[in-house]
């Protein structure tokens, strides 16, 4: 048989390309092609995504990388010519024990406890957010009026990064996540964003304020340059995921009236309701990726020393042995064990932020106009095929 | 049923929590896990087992 390879492009606006979903009734693990000619594996079972990602024998650092998909390749040869250097600090891209320390210096921040405590404040920001969008009038870009300015606003405010500087990073973090950025323009983005909040760590250090980012700096535990990378990982981090959730979310529920009904005449049901559009919506599209550092077996299969191994998560996460009928959006369904926020050592860091904000925002949103719809027919809503986190450009609506 | 927790593994990600907070809370400081009850009363040991099934860093074992 022949490999397969790592496509984004999806036949409807909420499931995963057929091709990827057809794979997963042959197996959970298949040989796969990568852009640069390298030959590993592509993950579409639950079962084997959750033993990978539990597993230390798969690395997650840069320079074992190879890229799953053409659009790329040029910026992992770029990264290879320069020695794959990471901004310190930049624990995403570590093992452990490399990795433990920064995450240990972090988990006290996004403690269950302390994002429910922040529930009344994002409560503030979603409800100043749609004040904003009745004022500016129907028909709006949900995504510019709502999806977008809520997690930005919770972010920036729970770092201390000032909102209207938002300029200085927002237009280079959409460079990041856009998969037909040339190499240079990604390099680009990146230092300057770095620049960006370098300058903030200093100007924190001279004039601590209350928030996570001054803490870290006065905490004394990392010098400027790591400060800067972890900055760096949350500010793009907490922006560009929930984001999506809450444009992609409002699509899928806008599509099936039932659904969006069933949410927002029980408030019982929003937790459940949340864990559920996660999963079926699955944003992250492309990866993780992991690299063997031996040789593992993973459901029966093989995996050799320095073989690169892909999770499509959007497939994993529909795998009707771990969530019967699949394909059908159920908020009631015990939609937990998702794989959406990963697992492992690198599971999410925001995941309790992410919930808070998409508990508060979407009962928010349907309380205001509990008669909102599409503005467009829904083959004219732009789909982030061609971005590295899946979900809508935008999203235009009425009410 | 008895619950062991192993903090030196946990990376804090709350699924515990979120899913048997009276078995489970997280430690103001660092974020790792706090076991509130280790010996969880019938009526909890349901969510307690499924905390531990969830668990992404493998800290949490249920003892026999």
């Amino acid at each position: 048989m022949t490999d397969v390879t790592l496509t984004t492009a999806r036949q409807r606006p909420f499931d995963p390309p057929d091709e990827l979903a057809e794979l997963r009734k042959r197996g959970p693990i298949h040989r796969m092609t990568y852009a640069d000619g390298h030959r590993g594996w592509l993950v579409t079972g639950y079962a084997a995504a959750r033993a990978v990602l539990a597993d230390p024998r798969f690395s997650n650092r840069p320079e074992h990388m190879h890229p799953p998909i053409p659009g790329r390749l040029e910026l992992s040869n770029e990264l290879r010519e320069n020695e794959f250097r990471m901004p310190p600090g930049f624990f995403l891209r570590m093992d452990a024990p490399e990795h433990t320390r920064y995450r240990k210096l972090l988990t006290g921040q996004f403690t269950v406890r302390r994002m429910k405590q922040l529930e009344s404040r994002v409560e503030e920001i979603a409800e100043a957010c749609l004040d904003r969008m009745e004022a500016a009038g129907r028909p709006a870009d949900l995504v510019e009026h709502f999806a977008l300015p809520i997690p930005s606003l919770v972010i920036c405010e729970l770092l201390g990064v000032p909102y209207d500087e938002r300029g200085r990073f927002q237009d280079d973090s959409k460079v990041l996540f856009a998969l037909g950025s040339k190499a240079e323009d990604v390099v680009g983005a990146m230092s300057r964003i770095s620049a960006y909040l370098y300058g903030l760590v200093q100007r924190k250090r001279a004039e601590p304020a209350d928030d996570l980012l001054s803490g870290l700096v006065t905490g004394g535990e990392l010098n400027d340059e790591e400060l800067t990378g972890v900055a760096f990982l949350l500010l793009v981090a907490g922006h560009e995921t929930t984001a999506n959730m809450l444009g992609l979310g409002t699509y899928a529920l806008l599509a099936d009236p039932g659904q969006l009904a069933a949410m927002r005449d029980d408030s019982a049901v929003v937790d459940n309701a949340v864990e559920e559009l996660l999963r079926f919506l699955t944003i992250i599209h492309i990866g993780p990726i992991r690299t063997a550092l031996e040789d593992v077996e993973i459901e029966g299969t093989q995996i050799g020393r320095g073989e690169a191994v892909t999770l499509s998560l959007p497939v994993v996460n529909r795998d009707p042995e771990r969530f019967p009928e699949p394909d059908r959006l159920d908020v009631t369904r015990p939609a937990g064990g998702h794989l959406t926020f990963g697992h492992g050592i690198h599971q999410c860091l925001g995941q309790q932020l992410a919930r808070t904000e998409m508990r508060v925002g979407f009962p928010a949103l349907l309380r205001r106009f509990p008669d909102l719809r599409l503005a467009v027919s829904p083959e004219e809503v732009p789909m982030r095929s061609d971005m590295s986190i899946y979900g809508v450009h935008r999203l235009p609506v009425t009410w | 049923m008895k619950i062991k927790a192993d903090t030196t593994v946990c990376i804090g990600a709350g699924m515990c929590v979120l899913t048997a907070p009276e078995v489970f809370d997280q430690s103001e400081d660092d974020g790792t896990v706090v076991l509130l009850q280790p010996s969880p009363p019938a009526g909890l040991q349901d969510a307690a087992r499924r905390a531990v099934g969830l668990c992404p860093s493998g800290a949490l074992s249920v003892v026999p």
